[in-house]
This record gives structure tokens, sequence and C-alpha cells, in this order.
């Protein structure tokens, strides 16, 4: 399987280096769907001409990047194209490796749950076999690096291809099973971009099934495991943010970096819903708002982790896709992120029941999103509220996918174990109601 | 009995006369500077100067004579040291009108310098400005923190100061506010004499407005008291400058007089005043005398050399007798004897242009050209910039070509914006060689606000206040230095270093900038939507995660499946 992973890289790397060369370059780094005012390129080159001009880079309001990026580009600013090639590269190899595994851990799952009999008879043709499992690595590493949206954000360089990077470092140190890595990789997402604390829950959840500790509130084990996991986390959280303080000798870069995130100030368009919300908002609400929509991505966390206890993989996939949909400033990047995982669930294809318009959608909405801006910012013939509408429209459409995929997910899982072909009391053909 | 009350009388006129011997001398000077400019119109500026010598800042002082007591009520209560306001409307065309002797941006401008005892000087600062506002009868109380700046270079105390802490200075300019008759009665006010006698009475304001710049000001600042500089005293200087078109109001002719001007003719110098005198610049050019004749014919010449050239100027002094001897009123008239040939305009040694470019919404460019005309001479200039938050300025693409090849300032202060708090600070110092056109170009990006932020008229645009640039001059002729006593005021203004170069402050265009616009009609519409698309997620969620799945049990079918299948039984379709 090396080959065909070593090729795709090549492709990917040709691709990346002719569009870097190309006159498409400028034109991709100034889109805002790609490059948002937490991961542009332009404002790490300003924050590092700030701190050559002796000023701090979190006194203005242009900088929002961790000082570890500071430490990293400010030796690595010759070869940055390298570097996020690198990065992306970095990334398909983490999720390859990670979903091999993974392939590994369902086959054995499956295996036993067929000696324990759980499975119904009729469901035999739901059962996946290695055959068909064989090839989704590589479908996961081409999925994310020849992904159009990952292509973009790649070459207009902006840090959310480190994000995904981190993220993916950390989905394969808890597939295979190092609690430690795992949780030192977590830090550092949560560190860059917040949002990824939620994983804590996906992956402690898989981590305990690895160990084969059951999930019961009561459980002795359960606790000591989850403390160990959380210390772990919190430690290395807290460690990156003191190496942080020795940068710059100061904690400005709290307010600049979390704050920011957390408060939205800046209201420059980008294809979330945060930006014309509050650029509408009374003042009155504005901050009652502001927790609203904070909120809303953290607290799907806790209801996703009861059903989908058995399923850790799954949840950290919706859970993914619903930071990438509900974050502050969200880029293309991070969507490319969860639409690597699609090919994992490619045997849900079946009970899809939209995929078909969702897939027209987020297309069509994806090309519409340059031709809007252009009409708006630079031809003058349309309005903020044209953007505004291809912005709703397309979140609509991947929060329908999301909701379509957990759908057959969950439906494949009652086919499992009731058997595919259900029939009333009378014996007629049955229909399967969500209730 | 008599010698008590001898004694008591003598103790009753005792501090009366004390008070009268220590009686604080004040002295007023007007003065007006009528020049003709090379492209035909005229300047006048008027310049009114009160000088106290009283200590404002120890001592509660109660008795005010000339100097006015809204303003020396504000010195002495908010800890101001140096206080300089400019109202202006219209632009000096430095290239067109020559070298202006005291420029203002358009707008309003108020920079102050605070005396080292004032602790909260922010606080100071508002309440100064609100309180301007309310003499003025300008929005001055639009200046906080979003627009005013701490400038490290480029405004030196024009006064008497020891220790220049860069901290006590606060510098803030409105662009956008406009300068009209409400704002000229207060300040006409402010005059000892009022509008009623002196040179004020030709400040009339359907005249005044009638003009293509008009700029008001007002500067007070501490200055040596004498010679020694023992003691300190006050000087308030009010000037007025108005630059009227004469060439397209008078059909043709560039002959102006001061009727024709201002509508009224000076009949009398101000009581109060030490000093009335008119001055007109009579200087010729190309060595050519007899190009133009004045009427009536001056007393005295007087001789100058002012921003490195030098002037004649034709002296009326209203207090002398023998003025309105012939008349009752003076009406100063220059006829020019032959057509001036416009074609030879001098250009000044340092003039600049600030413009915009880019297209679209989302990015800009802002340019400022510098041009130094001198033919050997190289001089170093400060330009302060001062940009607004929601235009951000990315300082990794400042650069500075001169003649082709990069020019690296050898000092850049860069303080930047942060939103919605403080504009950003730009103040550089370049190196301008000889005979050159130094371009300095910034970008930026312009920031979407919440529509509460916007001005009524959005689409107008959002005004950039205009650049500072101030510079050392070297002159071709060295210059005395000046007693600010005994030479007109207009020499007086900038205190000069030394006699090879003088001071210069000049301004660039201010810039109307576009900002993207929300549409400002939907924030219901846009909270619905939006709530929608998050109550799809939820729905979606909450469906999926507490619901599971059932198979359908048979019901007998709602009201609409029986009437269907009773409209089937008659057709003959079997039932649903």
């Amino acid at each position: 399987m090396a080959a065909p992973l070593v090729l795709v890289v090549l492709v990917a790397v040709t691709v990346r280096a002719v569009l870097y060369r190309s006159s498409l370059a400028a034109f991709i780094s100034e889109r805002v769907e790609v490059a948002s005012p937490l991961n542009a390129w332009k404002r790490v080159v300003e924050g590092l001409a700030l701190l050559d001009l002796g000023v701090s880079p979190y006194s203005g309001a242009i900088f929002h990047e961790t000082p570890l990026i500071i430490y990293l580009f400010h030796f690595l600013i010759e070869y940055a194209e390298l570097v996020f090639m690198i990065t992306d590269v970095l990334t398909a190899v983490a999720l390859y490796l990670a979903i091999q595994d993974f392939n590994k851990v369902v086959f054995k799952k499956q295996k036993l749950l067929i000696e324990l009999d759980k499975y119904a008879p009729d469901a035999a043709e739901l059962i996946r076999t290695p055959m068909e499992m064989h090839y989704i690595p590589l479908k996961v590493a081409l999925f994310y690096l020849l992904n159009p949206y990952t292509v973009m954000s790649c070459v207009a360089k902006s840090t959310c291809a480190i994000n995904n990077t981190v993220i993916a470092f950390f989905i394969l140190a808890t597939i295979k099973g190092s609690a430690f890595l795992s949780a030192v990789f977590l830090a550092l997402a949560t560190y860059q971009s917040l949002y990824p604390l939620t994983l804590f829950a996906p992956a402690l959840l898989y981590l305990l099934q690895r160990q084969f500790i059951p999930i019961k509130l009561k459980s002795k084990s359960f606790w000591l495991y989850t403390m160990q996991y959380a210390a772990l986390y919190l430690c290395s959280l807290v460690v990156i943010i003191c190496l942080s303080f020795f940068l710059l000798n100061s904690w400005d870069f709290i307010p600049s970096v979390y704050g920011f995130i957390l408060s939205v100030p800046d209201l420059t368009p980008n294809i979330g819903l945060f930006w014309y919300f509050f650029a509408e908002m009374f003042e009155h609400f504005s901050l009652f708002f502001v927790c609203v929509f904070q909120i809303n991505v953290f607290f799907y966390t806790i209801p996703l982790a009861i059903k989908l206890k058995e399923h850790p993989v799954f949840f950290m996939f919706v859970q993914i896709a619903i930071i990438s949909i509900f974050k502050s400033y969200p880029t293309v990047g991070d969507i490319a992120l969860y639409m690597a995982f699609l090919p994992v669930w490619s045997h849900l294809y079946r009970f899809l029941r939209n995929i078909f318009i969702l897939s027209c959608v987020i297309i069509v909405c994806s090309l519409l999103f340059p031709v809007l801006w252009h009409l708006w910012i630079y031809a003058g013939s349309a309005n903020s509220n044209f953007y505004y509408a291809i912005t709703l429209t397309f979140n609509i459409g991947q929060i329908l996918l999301i909701s379509d995929y957990f759908y057959a997910f969950l439906r494949r899982e009652y086919y499992l174990t009731h058997g595919l072909h259900l029939t009333r009391q009378d014996g007629t053909e049955a229909m399967l109601v969500l209730k | 009995m008599l010698a008590a009350l001898l004694l008591l009388l003598l103790l009753a006129a005792g501090p009366g006369r004390a008070g009268a011997g220590r009686a604080r001398r004040d002295a007023l000077r007007e003065e007006l500077l009528l020049s003709p400019l090379p492209a035909g119109d005229v300047a006048a500026t008027f310049q009114f100067r009160t000088r106290w010598d009283a200590d404002l800042q120890r001592g509660a002082v109660s008795h005010y004579r000339l100097f006015p007591k809204a303003l020396g009520r504000l010195v002495s209560a908010l800890g101001v040291r140096e206080l300089h306001l400019a109202l202006t409307q219209g632009f000096w065309r430095t290239r067109a009108w020559g070298q202006p002797p005291l420029q203002a941006p358009a707008g309003a401008e108020l920079w102050v310098w605070f005396q080292p005892t004032v602790t909260d000087v922010d606080k100071a600062w508002k309440e100064l400005s609100n309180i301007l506002s309310g003499i003025f009868c300008a929005s001055l109380n639009f200046i906080d923190s979003t627009n005013t700046v701490t400038p490290t270079a480029s405004f030196k105390p024009l006064g008497l100061a020891n220790g220049t802490d860069h901290h006590l200075l606060r510098y803030a300019v409105l662009p956008r506010e406009v300068v009209c008759t409400e704002n000229l009665t207060p300040w006409k006010k402010l005059l000892p004499c009022g509008s009623k006698a002196g040179l004020a009475v030709l400040l009339k304001a359907e005249r005044l407005f009638h003009s293509s710049y008009h700029s008001q000001a007002v500067h007070i600042r501490p200055v040596c008291r004498d010679a020694s500089c023992l003691a300190v005293s006050w000087e308030l200087r009010q000037t007025l400058t108005v630059v009227f078109d004469t060439f397209s109001s008078g059909q043709g002719k560039k002959d102006w007089s001061l009727f024709k001007m201002f509508s009224r003719t000076l009949t009398d110098a101000c009581p109060l005043a030490s000093q009335s005198k008119v001055y007109v610049d009579i200087s010729p050019k190309n060595k050519e005398k007899e190009l133009m004749e004045v009427t009536p014919p001056p007393a005295s010449l007087h001789e100058a050399i002012v921003q490195g050239d030098k002037r004649t100027y034709a002296v009326y002094d209203l207090l002398s007798p023998s003025l309105f001897n012939t008349s009752r009123s003076l009406n100063v008239q220059l006829k020019w004897k032959r057509p001036q040939d416009s074609s030879e305009l001098p250009t000044p040694i340092l003039h600049a242009q600030r413009y915009v470019s880019g297209y679209g919404l989302q990015t800009g460019e802002i340019s400022t050209l510098i041009y130094n005309t001198h033919p050997y001479r190289a001089f170093p200039v400060i330009l302060l910039e001062t940009v607004p938050w929601y235009l951000r300025l990315y300082v990794h693409t400042l650069t500075i070509i001169t003649k082709g090849k990069e020019n690296k300032p050898s000092y850049i202060h860069y303080q930047p914006a942060q939103d919605r708090r403080r504009p950003h600070l730009l103040e550089m110092l370049i190196q301008l060689p000889a005979n050159s056109v130094t371009k300095i170009t910034i970008q930026f990006e312009r920031a979407l606000l919440k529509w509460t932020e916007y001005t009524p008229d959005p689409n107008h645009g959002f005004y950039v206040s205009s650049s500072v640039l101030s510079a050392l001059v070297p002159s071709v002729i060295a210059m005395k230095d000046v007693d600010v006593e005994q030479s007109p005021l207009f020499t007086s203004l900038f205190p000069s270093s030394d006699g090879s170069s003088y001071f210069v402050r000049l301004y660039t265009e201010p810039l109307l900038v576009n900002l993207p616009t929300p549409d400002f009609s939907m924030p219901y519409n846009v909270i619905c939507l939006t709530c929608t698309v998050v109550a799809v997620c939820y729905g979606s969620f909450y469906n999926l995660l507490t619901r599971t799945f059932h198979v359908e049990e048979p019901s007998r079918g709602g009201l609409a499946k029986r009437l269907a299948n009773i409209i089937r039984k008659f057709r003959g379709v079997p039932p649903l």
C-alpha cells in the first residue's frame, strides 16, 4: 500500500507546486473563504514584521496567532511553501495510518460481535469484509490531499493546515492507543484554536474502550483513567502556555488569541454564521448572542457522548464537523478535514437519504462564493445579503450532510441487530421510523 | 482719632495701590497680512495677539482684562501648557499658492501639551475637548480615544518648555467637521474689541465663507516675558486665514480691494490695541518693480526674510494719526499694471500630495508623494500618519522609494491600532535628497463595521485625516533671529533654531475611503435566518439523539387517507 500512497502524495505536491508558481496563488491568498483573520498568512508576515520593528505583535488587532507560530516561522519564513506542503503530506500520512489501524479495530470488533451472535441472521450483507476495507485508508489520504479545499488552503498558506496536522496526529495517537501522545497533541490543538477541547470526550471514550474499561459512572477504574488522561491533557496545556509566555515575556497573547476567538470583534466576512449576525446585532444583545453561539459549539458533546459511546471514532467525526461549521472564523481548510473521513463511512451509502441534493448544494455554493463576493465588493451590483445567503445555504448543506450520515449510521446499527428484512406482525413489509 | 482715620484710609488704599502696582500688564497687537498669491488669489491672514504678563498656573487669577476669561480658566483648571485649535474649511493648495504661513488640516485639529503636574492626561484631554466644544460651538466632543494619538516626534512645543515628555501631548483631528458662521461668532467674541472696532470689523461671515480656504485658529502658549526669560507670560494668538478667488469674482481682473473682498473698509483701530497694522505683500517678482500699484500709498515699507525669501511689505499703521487724514476709512486697493505672467509659478521647496488607490471594497493602498524641489540641498522630513482602526494597515507592505531606489527611514515609530479603541500611528523620519520625489505606499484592508457604527450616510465614505509633514527647510538667504516684540506677527509664529532654515508644517489632503456596508434594513431578518440555521442543526441532532428506530405500527389512517379510500372505491381502484 505504500506505493499508491507515494503516488498520491507526489501528485498532490505537484499540483500545489504548480499553483504556487502561477498567478492564482495571489488570488487564492486574498479569498476570505480560505483565509480568515485567525489564520491568514498575510497576518503572520505582519506579526513578524511588527516584531522586527520592536512592537509586540499582540499590541494591535492584526495578529491572532499563538506564540509558537511566531517561534516556528521566525526561522522557517523563507521555506514557507515547503512547510505547508509538508504539513499537508504529514496530515494525509497520519490519517492513512490512523484509518488503517481503525479498520483493524473495526474488523476485530465485528468478528467478536458475530461470534457472540449479536447480529441478526439476515444482516449478512451489511457485514464488512477486509476486501472492501482495503482501499479506504488510501481513499482517505486521497480525499484529503486532492480536495480542492485543501489545495486552496495550502496555496494560500493558511495556518489552518497546521491545525489540521496537529488534529490528525492526535487522531493517530488516539487510535494507536497512546494516551500521553494523544493528550499532548490535543493540548497543542486546543492551544492553537480552542475548539478541539471538545475532542477530549471522543478520545477518552476510545481509549477507555481500547483498555476494556467499561463506561459506568460508578466504576473506579473509569474515573481513575479519566483523571489520568485529564491530568496529562491539562499539564501539557499549562506547559505549552507557560512556554509561550517566555517568548515575549507577557501574557498579551491570551486576550489576543483566545479573547479574539471567543468575543468575535472582527466582522470580516467568511463562510460562517457569526459575521453578519453580529454586524446586524443590536448592541444591547451582543454579549448574550456571543455566549449563545459559543455554547452552541460545545454543548453537543455530552449528548453525543451518551448516544455514541460505543462508536467513538464516529463521534469524533461528528464533533470535528460541528466545530468546523460553528466555530467563530471557519474556513474551507476546516471543512477539508472532516470531509477526509467520508470514505471511512462509505458503507453507509445505501442509507443516505439526500446525498445527491446535498452534494449539489455544497458544490454550487462553493462555486457561488467567489462570484457573489465579486459582485458585492468589486462590481457593486449586489450587496452583502447575497453573500450572506450563500453562507446560510452552504452551512445548511453541511449540517444536513452530517445529520444524514448520522442517520445512516444509526439506521445501519438498527438493521445489524434487528435484521434487514423487517416484517410487521401480519407479515407485510415494515417501514422504519424515528420515534 | 484723625491719625487713626488716616491710617485706616492708608491701609484701605494700600492694597489697592499695591494691587495697581502689581496689575497684570496685557497688550494686544492686531495685524492683517494681505498677500497676492501666484495663481491670482489673495490670501488675507488676520492675527490678534494678546500677551498677558501673568502666571496662569500659579496663583488664582481673577481679574481678566484683554485675555478672555473662558480660555484663561481653561488653562489654569486643566493644567494646559500649550493649546492649538484650528477649524478649517478647504485645502491650501501648496503647489499653486506657495508655502502657507500657517497651515491647518481640513476639519478640526486640536493638539495640546499638558503640564507635568497633570496626573491623568486622558481625563484632562476629554474634559478639555468637551469644554472647547462648548466654547466654539464645534463638535469637538467627538474627540475620543479612537481619533487621538500621541505623536513622539512631529509636534514639539512652540512656546517655553523645559523637558518634553511626549506622554503629555495629545493630538486629534476631526476631518469631517464643517466650519461655518456658528464657529466664527464665538471666535470673534473672544477678541478684546469683538467685531466692533479695529481689524475685526472686516470679519463678516457672508464674505468670509465665500472663499476657497478659511481657517480660524486659537494658539495659547507660554512665552518669555523678556530677554532674560526669568518670568513667564501667556500669549494668545487668534489667527484667521482666508483665501479669496478674486480672479473669478472680479470679472477676469485680478485687481482687488478691501471693500471687494470683505464688503467693509477699515475705519479705526481697536482702542485696546497697542499696535494695529496692515501689511500688503508687494514683493517684486523677477526683480521688476512697478508691476503693481497699491493705493493709498503706504506710509512705510518693511522688508523681511520670510520662509527663505526676501519680501517687501507696504505698511499701514492704523494707530498713526496721519492715516485717516484724507479719508474717514481705509480701503487698501491693489491694481496690476500689466497682466501677470502666470506661467512662472514658483514651486515651493517642499510640497506633498496623498491619494488612495486600489479598486473594490476589500483592500486599498495609501500613497504619499513628497517633493523636494531644492536644487542642491537634502533635508529630512518627519511624516505623521493617523489612520482610523477600520482601515487595517499592513506595515510589512510599507515601501519608500526615492528616485527608483528604496529609501529606509532613519526613525520609525509605529503603533498598531486596536479595534474600536485607538487608531494607527505611523511616524517616520525620511531623508529627502535634493530635487527628488519620494513615494511612500502602504496597503490596507477595509473592515466591516457593526451596523450602528456607520454614519447616517455610509456610502459617502469615511475620512482619513491629513498626514502631517514637519521639516526644517533650508533657506537660500540667511535669516536673522527675530525679536518677537519688534517684528510683525507673521514672522514670529514658529521659533527658528538657526538662521539657515525655517520650520514648515504641511498637511496633505484628507482621504475619503468607502467601506463595505451591510444591509441596514435587515437586522431582524438576519437574526431570524441565522437562528433558523442553528435551529435546523439543533432539531436534526435532537431527533437523532433522543429518538430511536421503531417498526411502524399499522394505523387506520388519518382522515385524509379514509377520504382518499372512499374516492378510490368509487373509481374502482384498489385502496391505499
